[in-house]
């Protein structure tokens, strides 16, 4: 047994240092390991990883000192944390613009400021919606990767047979629109006009549509305030309009989003809120379908409201405590160039953040709204995800209001006064913890 | 080799498991009973906060949302499971032709993965094409929104979970496969019928495996997760499936609040101690041991 041990411990040991040594060649020519390795983690996959994966490639391939090894992560933002955590980030992480307050508080990404006024990655040269969208307690946290508003997409084939010729412009107007389209066979539902339920992604965001604010900037939740309430109202009407069980049964029909069962790109939602990447999934999924798209409808006492609309951002950015921290900011500025912006932005079909587009980049854009989307972001009513770091908690009760109010075990009223209750303490905790913490400079 | 050199070559051997078990499960144990008294964020040191993490959970209304939940979930698919594993296990124990084709058969379903299984059920349970409510509409039964209606949403969980009876099934068969046969013949010469010698001599004689898949199934049903976190994210409908474990996670990795997510698995281990403890010792006066 012994012998056996002598002569296989070694050849095993030899065997998995050359595996080792092998796999590190093999995928890194000898040229690159001299190169200074700088991690980018990115949540995107399929085509949008493609897109930035050949803006990578273009780097890489331009200079010779550093090289980006990108890696798509599923779960990127738990597993940034994770990493952060272990005092081992990535350079670079891409998160959602929402995520920065949570981010910025735990103090594991690096305020941008200084790194933005020496590589000319100025407010002039962003769209305003995107640029404010990475502003955090007065600095600047993140930078734009591919930006996205939203807009209620809607089938114009649904709508002229139902006698529109155009879109909704009001929610009064969206309302009647509905009630026409919106039609029951033998105690079945077989079309819906528009269903708040789908996507149901962005359910924050009623109050907000309604003029609303989910808190006053400082220390008060404003779930409560008439706004959110009204939009409460106006969601839980659907329940009363047509039945829970009735929208939740058509809607169980529905496949997953990317499909062509999707309730929209089968033609059995009239209208629907999405972003700016819906058009490549109608090209992909239904590519006979006529749609178009405007701004999500206003009260129609509100017209201030007009034009409003959701930005939402992927953002870069730079983790505390990375080993190398300048040859990232470098990758970084490379990628804020408008050639880099405008090949990932076309690659993942959105437009870009950049003030400053090139014809080229319009002539190549496969969406025919391009203009609207990239128009919205300028809107003094584009509204993003509020910037508090408690959110994904206040998101969580948010949707189990809007859950009670749909089943109408509670009254609109009973669920605002609710999650005002349940998140004003939370806040409060929040922020005391916080300056607590601060004071102890930990 | 004297007794020295036996005791450190004995260390050594066992070395790699100390190791193990020493890092990834006595050091994060004590660690999460330290961080249940501290405010932790995991990316910011621990800050001590004594007792308010629990004092916070006792009036946290989602908490004992989670906690009914969870509890109601146990009570019912605990015993469903266990009746529904000891039958199919005394059918398969029973000798008929083809029986190795149905203990495959049934055995099957516990090997697919959760979260596969999950997705298939996804399906399954769908309220408009779903093939139970297809089934159900054959006899004239109008199914329910199974996955949308928060009546119909835990026994959906629960009926799923049966699914998975298969692991238990196989041990209650190894136990039932066990019972000697002299003494079922010694009560069939005295008279005893089929119920009789069910009761009287087989579940004593598979007592032990009962009690054992009866602790086990405390232990899984207090923690479940997978199902229901696929299914339903974020507990829905209104936070009817949402359980313990999933609100712990939210905690943890969602909220960024490790310190009260630490206090919740410690307040899951004392009451899943308490509640093992407190079974072991009613069941212990029917629990009949071979030879004892």
């Amino acid at each position: 047994m012994i012998q056996i041990g002598k002569v296989f411990v070694p050849i095993l040991a030899a065997m998995t240092v050359g595996a080792y040594l092998g796999t590190e060649a093999r995928s890194h020519p000898a040229e690159d390991r001299k190169r200074t390795h700088i991690a980018v983690w990115v949540g995107w996959s399929g085509f949008e990883y493609d897109a930035f994966q050949a803006v990578v490639n273009d780097y890489n391939k331009q200079q010779n000192t550093i090289f980006v090894d990108l890696l798509s992560i599923s779960g990127n933002s738990l597993k940034t944390l994770i990493s952060a955590s272990a005092g081992l980030p990535p350079e670079i992480s891409l998160l959602s613009a929402s995520e920065i307050p949570q981010f910025a508080d735990a103090g594991a990404i690096e305020i941008l400021d200084e790194i933005c006024k020496e590589n000319g990655l100025t407010e002039d040269k962003y769209v305003p919606g995107y640029w404010d969208v990475m502003q955090y307690q007065g600095h600047s946290y993140a930078l734009p990767a591919t930006p996205a508003t939203i807009a209620l997409h809607y089938n114009t084939d649904i709508l002229k047979s139902a006698g529109y010729t155009k879109a909704p412009e009001t929610i009064e107007e969206m309302t009647e629109m509905e009630n026409k389209i919106t039609t029951i066979k033998e105690g079945k539902m077989v079309m819906a006009g528009f269903l708040p339920t789908e996507p149901g992604w962005w359910t924050w965001a009623w109050g907000p549509f309604f003029g609303g604010k989910l808190w006053d900037g400082k220390s008060k939740i404003t779930f409560n305030d008439p706004e959110n309430l009204r939009a409460m109202e106006w969601y839980g009407s659907y329940s009363k309009r047509f039945g829970h069980q009735q929208l939740t049964a058509y809607k169980s029909g529905f496949g997953v989003f990317a499909s062509p069962e999707n309730g929209f790109l089968a033609g059995r939602v009239a209208m629907e809120v999405q972003g700016v990447w819906m058009s490549n999934f109608i090209k992909t999924y239904s590519p006979t379908l006529k749609w178009d798209a405007v701004p999500f409808p206003y009260p129609k006492d509100r017209p201030d409201l007009k034009g409003h609309t959701i930005v939402d951002q992927d953002i870069f950015v730079l983790l505390k405590g990375c080993k190398h921290r300048s040859e990232a900011i470098k990758f970084l500025a490379y990628c804020e160039s408008q050639p880099a912006m405008e090949k990932l932005c076309l690659g993942q079909k959105k437009c870009s953040p950049l003030r400053n587009k090139t014809d080229e980049f319009w002539a190549k854009q496969e969406n025919p709204r391009i203009r609207l989307f990239d128009e919205m972001a300028y809107s003094k009513n584009a509204f993003a995800n509020p910037k508090i770091a408690i959110m994904p908690q206040y998101q969580a009760e948010i949707s189990n209001a809007l859950d009670e109010v749909a089943l109408r075990t509670l009254t609109p009223k009973e669920a605002v006064d609710k999650v005002t209750a349940r998140m004003q303490p939370k806040l409060e905790n929040y922020l005391r913890v916080l300056e607590a913490r601060r004071k102890a400079g930990k | 080799m004297n007794k020295r050199k036996e005791s450190i070559a004995g260390l050594l051997f066992a070395s790699p498991w100390l190791f193990g078990i020493s890092a990834f499960l006595f050091y994060p144990l004590l660690m999460s009973l330290y961080l249940s008294f501290c405010d932790y964020s995991v990316l910011r040191p621990a800050v001590w906060i004594g007792t308010d993490n629990y004092r916070e959970l006792f009036h946290d209304e989602v908490f004992w949302i989670t906690v009914k939940n969870t509890l109601l979930y146990a009570v019912v698919s605990l015993p469903m499971s266990m009746i529904l594993g000891i039958g199919l296990a005394m059918l398969l124990n029973s000798k008929v032709k083809g029986l190795t084709v149905y203990r495959t058969i049934f055995f099957i379903p516990s090997l697919v993965p959760v979260v596969s299984l999950a997705m298939l059920w996804l399906w399954l349970l769908n309220g408009e094409h779903g093939i139970i409510n297809l089934g159900l509409g054959k006899i004239g039964i109008n199914g329910p929104n199974w996955l949308s209606n928060p009546a119909w949403s835990k026994p959906a969980l629960i009926l799923m979970s049966l699914w998975g009876v298969g692991n238990a099934m196989l041990i209650y068969l190894a136990s039932l496969q066990d019972v000697p046969v002299s003494l079922l013949e010694a009560s069939e010469l005295d008279g005893a019928s089929s119920w009789q010698k069910t009761r009287n001599v087989t579940l004593p004689m598979i007592s032990p495996v009962i009690q054992f898949n009866m602790v086990m199934g405390i232990i899984g049903s207090l923690q479940v997760f997978t199902e229901a976190f696929v299914m339903f994210p974020g507990g829905v409908p209104a936070r009817s499936t949402y359980f313990y474990s999933m609100y712990l996670y939210d905690n943890a990795f969602n909220y960024s609040r490790m310190g009260y997510a630490s206090a919740m698995g410690w307040i899951l281990f004392i009451v899943i101690m308490i509640l093992t403890g407190i079974a072991l010792k009613l069941s212990n006066r029917h629990v009949h041991y071979g030879g004892v």
